[in-house]
């Protein structure tokens, strides 16, 4: 079967994330990967290029970039222009900062682009509570001169709190406003999102509703990542499976490579493109995605009906939150995580695994208090 | 060059003509897997999986066979299989992986 295929493993990735930098001009509450300050150790243009090169000779056929703030890296467009000239797709995710009326212009000359607007609230206030004061200003900002530059079909893209759920219709009739599409991902416990988890992850109800939105919705883009919520009924569209290691990996600012863009911690650390032997042989031959390409045990999910659809959920969400890989998600829509969350939470020594000490800035800054230049 | 349209134009659906001849979509990148190979349309960006050896070496073929009917014998498509690889091929068409190929113009002379 084709999906057993794909759980074994492809010769290359299908979804490769690049986190081109920590740098970030915004401090998202939820940010998955602790971004604010740059790392110095951040890979030179060169290497950028050398890694593209590899994409390339493997046929990744596009990468997603993301950050940190990818745009604020002044090899932004030299990087996207090399991969693009070298058969490479990019889709890059922005906070639209720096999608100035020119810089809009430029990416509308080619169609090997694709860019994708954060946005977590359907209006200002509930997406600044989370991104920040003056991030819906930019997004939206951004957003006109995409539009303005006759961009064409751009993507909004939303993580699911449990504050914008309510705002589904909303964020629809926005995406329509904008001829853009509508992409919903999951809320993760990673990065900062470890912190603000407890009070943004979407109630058991909200969940519900989510997926009888999604699932009248096919044009609505998901990423594959509430696989999970199939146990509520019929598949979600997609493979719904978890990629990690399998179809799926990131590498980050500094050129190590991660199962997911969820796991960023020593755990889930297969190598680096800095090592001999480079991308390739931490994606085919490391021993970490080796592993995650053997069969997998559903654990205590064995025994319910359900495991067949959900697949025991999202290894991420389970990670930092402290439950077993192999249990149920922290969000199972039948309950079976809760028991061993409460558990957890009454334990006086956290089971919880450290996220690390990130890239955060000592402080929040919001963005339009200092140029953003201060931070590439 | 693809241009990125609007979310709302629906792809015009029509079904793989066997006497017809197709190639792949210039914008098209095929990578071999080791089950089959993954298909890639750079301007609509759509993924599509060929689930095996054949039907990857089938598709290949198109490039280069006067038909379809022509490219299935080739290949050694057994008739009662044929839905099947047909199946897969429209749904080629319908992500505009496959674009026909215009019959040649015959010169009348007159």
């Amino acid at each position: 079967m084709l999906v057993d295929q794909l759980k074994s493993g492809l010769d290359a990735p299908i979804c490769l994330t690049w986190e081109l930098t920590y740098a970030c001009n915004l401090a998202c509450i939820h940010c998955l990967s602790s971004s604010g300050r740059r790392d110095p150790r951040e890979l030179s243009t060169e290497e950028c290029k050398a890694v593209i090169d590899e994409l390339a000779r493997l046929q990744v056929f596009y990468v997603n970039i993301g950050g940190g703030e990818p745009t604020i890296r002044t090899d932004f467009f030299e990087i996207v222009d090399y991969a693009v000239a070298s058969g490479v797709g990019v889709k890059f995710s922005t906070n639209g900062s720096r999608i100035v009326a020119a810089a809009a212009e430029r990416l509308s000359g080619s169609d090997y682009i694709d860019i994708q607007i954060s946005l977590d609230g359907a209006d200002r206030e509930t997406n600044d509570a989370v991104r920040g004061d003056g991030s819906w200003d930019t997004a939206l900002t951004a957003m006109n001169h995409l539009r303005d530059a006759g961009f064409g079909q751009f993507k909004i893209s939303v993580v699911m709190t449990r504050h914008n759920i309510p705002q589904l219709d909303a964020f629809e009739a926005l995406a329509a406003e904008y001829g853009a599409e509508l992409r919903l991902t999951r809320l993760r416990p990673s990065g900062r999102g470890a912190d603000s988890w407890d009070q943004l992850h979407p109630t058991n109800a909200q969940q519900r509703e989510l997926y009888n939105w999604i699932i009248t919705r096919p044009k609505v883009l998901t990423g594959d990542s509430f696989f999970h919520l199939s146990a509520l009924g019929e598949s979600l569209p997609g493979l719904n499976l978890c990629g990690a290691g399998r179809i799926v990996c990131l590498i980050d600012p500094v050129g190590e490579v991660y199962a997911c863009p969820f796991v960023l911690h020593d755990e889930f650390k297969a190598g680096s493109v800095r090592d001999e032997g480079g991308f390739a042989s931490v994606w085919r031959e490391s021993e970490l995605f080796t592993s995650l390409r053997e069969p997998q045990s559903p654990g205590a999910c064995g025994s319910c009906g359900s495991y067949d659809a959900c697949q025991g959920g999202c290894m991420a969400a389970k990670f930092f939150t402290g439950l077993p890989l192999d249990g149920p998600d922290p969000e199972c829509v039948w309950g079976n995580a809760d028991d061993e969350l409460a558990r957890i939470a009454a334990a006086t020594d956290s089971t919880k695994p450290s996220p690390g000490p990130g890239h955060s800035k000592p402080t929040p800054v919001s963005l339009g208090r200092k140029p953003v230049d201060a931070y590439s | 060059m693809h241009r990125r349209g609007p979310a709302t134009v629906e792809p015009v659906v029509t079904a793989i003509d066997l006497a017809a001849a197709y190639r792949l979509h210039p914008n098209v990148a095929v990578r071999p897997e080791p089950f089959g190979a993954l298909v890639y349309h750079y301007g609509n960006r759509k993924l599509v999986f060929l689930k095996s050896s054949r039907m990857v070496a089938l598709v290949k073929s198109l490039n280069d066979a006067p038909s379809v009917r022509a490219a299935l014998e080739t290949n050694g498509v057994a008739a009662k299989n044929t839905e099947r690889y047909v199946a897969a091929l429209n749904s080629l068409l319908a992500s505009d992986m496959l674009i026909p190929v215009s019959p040649p113009e015959v010169s009348h002379a007159c």
